[in-house]
């Protein structure tokens, strides 16, 4: 039996699977590569206006909502409701109170009800586009300046901005663990 | 009588002096034989299949009725999780590698499998991992309630049920790794003289095909685990959408393993039909290359399909169409497949021996799971089906009906070489009969629950479910029982029987039929030469 060739082939095998665990794990760039690359993942991103023309004829009501994870901060909006009329620019302004004693770097997720309104909900500013660093008992006043497309269908009368603050850990506000 | 820990020696074999080997459980703890861990590896197995045939049992009884009756609903998602895994990876894959050890070397002229030592080091990770899955049960918190695709975020908010499943998995992955190395370093460098690649029998091509996806994509789903097991306990972030991760990217990465997965499974099942049909038509397998060519089409297409498990995250238009169409590509191979077993079986002379009528068995029902998957690849189809019932009757038309048939001929194929008794036929069609038809009062109706929209894992339903939820229930019991003539056949088979000659199947040509019955101990000391 040709001791040597088994032994060569067994190492080549190995080494093919010990690269195939290191392309598990080069997976995760690659996924985020690939969604930058197709738009699939631009949270971070001003969303272009594709009309302005208002449409005075139906309002759109939008209801905001706020929620933090686990974080001790404290987030509201100042105006819980807005009624808007689609293709007008709107402000809406939220506040953040860092209530620990220490800085804190926390990122807003939005998301939407009902969910296919996300398409037409178009955001030229937003405090989610980067992450928030908020010394000990900052309080901050954020816009939010967002169009609603005019070619939302009109069965959507109502839609609800939710924002979530999730809190970004060891991004070097001197804090760690949970 | 004589029994399989004690084989007679060939007669006139070269082999017939070189039987030597530790007696009792030490035989079993260090032996490097291939025949000896093979018996090990399809034990180890159908323990994993009666323990997996439990907890399904337990989950049926469960959904004999609506309403809640003999398990909390945690324990019933952690029966579902644990169902699954024992029958993936401690009754399936192990199932196969059995085969493989027993049947590699002989139908190749090799004496033994290249990496000895190391086969038996890969059988005996197995029963640890398999007790630390199942230790997860008795742990606070119980075992993961994810469901087998161990999906984040409930993944990352389980006990530590979920890190002992993520440690045996892990294990059973190395187990995996080394048996694969294993298989193709045998193949690849231990063929007799004369023994060309494209004159191997398919069961040996099927296993070197596997081998290679395995080593491809174990590795994977250890990395995916590492990374669920680092978000729980290390601060990492890959899924944990609180620290920036995203829980799609685990489905990715799950499904870069768990597609191929699929075909692991089915591969070996597919070498093992190819070998029992040709016997009984007493025909030579036809379009042999075409089969050889089938299966690596079958192999490349596995690693670029795997998001038609993902159809309803929310992927882009063209990505749902590219896995589509590419999920679809897929039916050419495998038809490649169904209509060359139908082509061997063509004029010839058919005999139904327990064997054949698994054989036949799988060919119609795996062929029906194979349409429900082409449905299921349709993605606005998949949208209204998916984690509906109809996805479990699928799997289990193309898993139970498909590999585990396929295991069952080839036991009962192989059982007069092993144990150099033949079996008993009766039981054995007996066992044929209860399985096939409890197996489609069991998972046929569960098609028709789907299309009703009863959705998976969920242990209560609504009310109008019941009368196919009770049908289902008496197969699965049927199905369970019926297995009971398989243990009860091989048993007796292993303690006598009348004498089985060399070659009990006269169309059967392989190599594996010239060694004398029981196969000898040591087998091909020298290899043969092929003409």
């Amino acid at each position: 039996m040709n001791e040597r060739a088994n032994r060569r082939l067994l190492v080549r095998l190995a080494l093919v699977a010990a690269a195939m665990f290191g392309f598990g794990y080069a997976l995760v760039p690659l996924y985020y590569t690939v969604c930058d690359a197709l738009g699939l993942r631009d949270l971070g991103r001003p969303d272009t206006i594709v009309s302005t023309q208002v449409d005075a004829t139906r309002t759109v009501r939008v209801q905001f909502d706020t929620n933090v994870r686990s974080m001790g901060w404290q987030f509201t909006a100042l105006e819980h409701t807005a009624e808007v009329h689609p293709g007008a620019v709107v402000q809406a302004v939220f506040r953040v109170v860092n209530a620990t004693g220490h800085a804190v770097t926390g990122q807003a997720i939005p998301s939407y009800a009902p969910r296919l309104a996300g398409g037409y909900f178009r955001k030229v500013e937003c405090f989610c586009f980067q992450r928030q660093t908020l010394g000990p008992g900052e309080t901050r006043l954020m816009p939010v300046v967002f169009v609603i497309d005019p070619a939302l269908p009109r069965d959507v009368a109502t839609i609800t901005l939710s924002y979530t603050f999730f809190e970004v850990e060891g991004a070097g506000n001197g804090q760690t663990g949970a | 009588m004589s029994s399989i820990t004690q084989p007679i020696g060939g007669h006139g074999d070269a082999a017939g002096g070189h039987e030597h080997h530790p007696s009792g459980i030490m035989r079993w703890i260090t032996t490097t034989n291939h025949k000896d861990i093979g018996t090990m590896y399809l034990w180890f197995s159908f323990t994993m299949f009666l323990v997996g045939g439990v907890f399904a049992l337990t989950i049926r009884s469960e959904l004999f009725e609506p309403g809640m009756q003999i398990l909390r609903p945690e324990r019933f998602n952690q029966l579902i999780t644990l169902h699954g895994l024992i029958m993936i990876f401690g009754a399936l894959m192990p199932g196969a590698v059995g085969f493989a050890n027993w049947m590699i070397p002989m139908q190749i002229g090799a004496p033994d499998m290249a990496f000895a030592r190391m086969n038996n080091l890969s059988f005996w990770l197995l029963p640890p991992a398999a007790i630390m899955l199942l230790l997860g049960l008795f742990v606070p918190g119980g075992a993961p309630e994810t469901g087998w695709t161990l999906y984040p975020p409930l993944s990352i908010q389980q006990g530590m049920g979920m890190d002992l499943t993520i440690f045996a998995i892990h294990i059973m992955g190395a187990s995996s790794i080394m048996g694969s190395i294993n298989i193709i370093t045998t193949i690849l460098n231990l063929r007799a003289p004369g023994m060309t690649m494209m004159k191997m029998p398919l069961f040996c091509w099927s296993w070197l095909i596997t081998a290679y996806l395995l080593i491809a994509v174990m590795p994977v789903l250890a990395g995916a685990v590492t990374m669920l097991l680092t978000d729980r306990h290390f601060g990492t972030s890959f899924f944990d959408a609180a620290g920036g991760g995203d829980p799609v990217l685990f489905q990715h990465v799950f499904w870069f393993f768990g597609h191929p997965e699929v075909y692991i499974i089915i591969l070996p099942a597919f070498g093992l039909i190819s070998e029992v049909i040709p016997t009984f038509s007493r025909k030579p397998l036809f379009g042999y290359a075409s089969m050889v060519y089938a299966l690596c089409a079958i192999a490349i297409l596995s690693f670029l399909v795997w998001a038609h498990h993902m159809f309803t995250v929310g992927l882009p238009a063209a990505g749902i169409l590219f896995y589509m169409y590419a999920t679809m590509l897929i039916a050419i191979p495998t038809g490649v497949k169904v209509f060359n077993w139908l082509a061997t079986m063509w004029k010839g002379s058919i005999t139904l021996e327990a064997p054949m009528l698994f054989a036949l068995g799988f060919l119609f029902l795996f062929t029906t799971g194979g349409f429900t998957g082409l449905i299921l690849a349709i993605q606005p189809v998949d949208v209204q089906f998916q984690d509906t019932y109809y996805v479990v009757a699928h799997f289990h038309y193309v898993m139970v009906a498909g590999t585990l048939f396929a295991f069952f001929a080839a036991t009962y194929y192989w059982l007069p070489k092993w144990t150099g008794h033949m079996y008993n036929e009766t039981l054995a069609k007996w066992h044929f009969w209860g399985s096939f038809i409890f197996f489609n009062v069991a998972f046929f109706p569960m098609h028709f629950l789907g299309l009703a929209g009863m959705p998976r894992r969920i242990p209560d339903y609504a009310q109008q479910f019941t009368n196919w939820n009770q049908v289902s229930t008496v197969g699965a019991f049927g199905f369970g029982l019926s297995q009971l003539i398989l243990l009860y056949v091989v048993v007796m088979c292993i303690r006598g029987g009348k004498p089985a000659p060399a070659k009990p199947w006269e169309g059967a040509t392989s190599l594996e039929w010239t060694l004398p019955s029981p196969a000898p101990y040591h087998s091909f000391p020298t290899p043969p030469v092929v003409q």
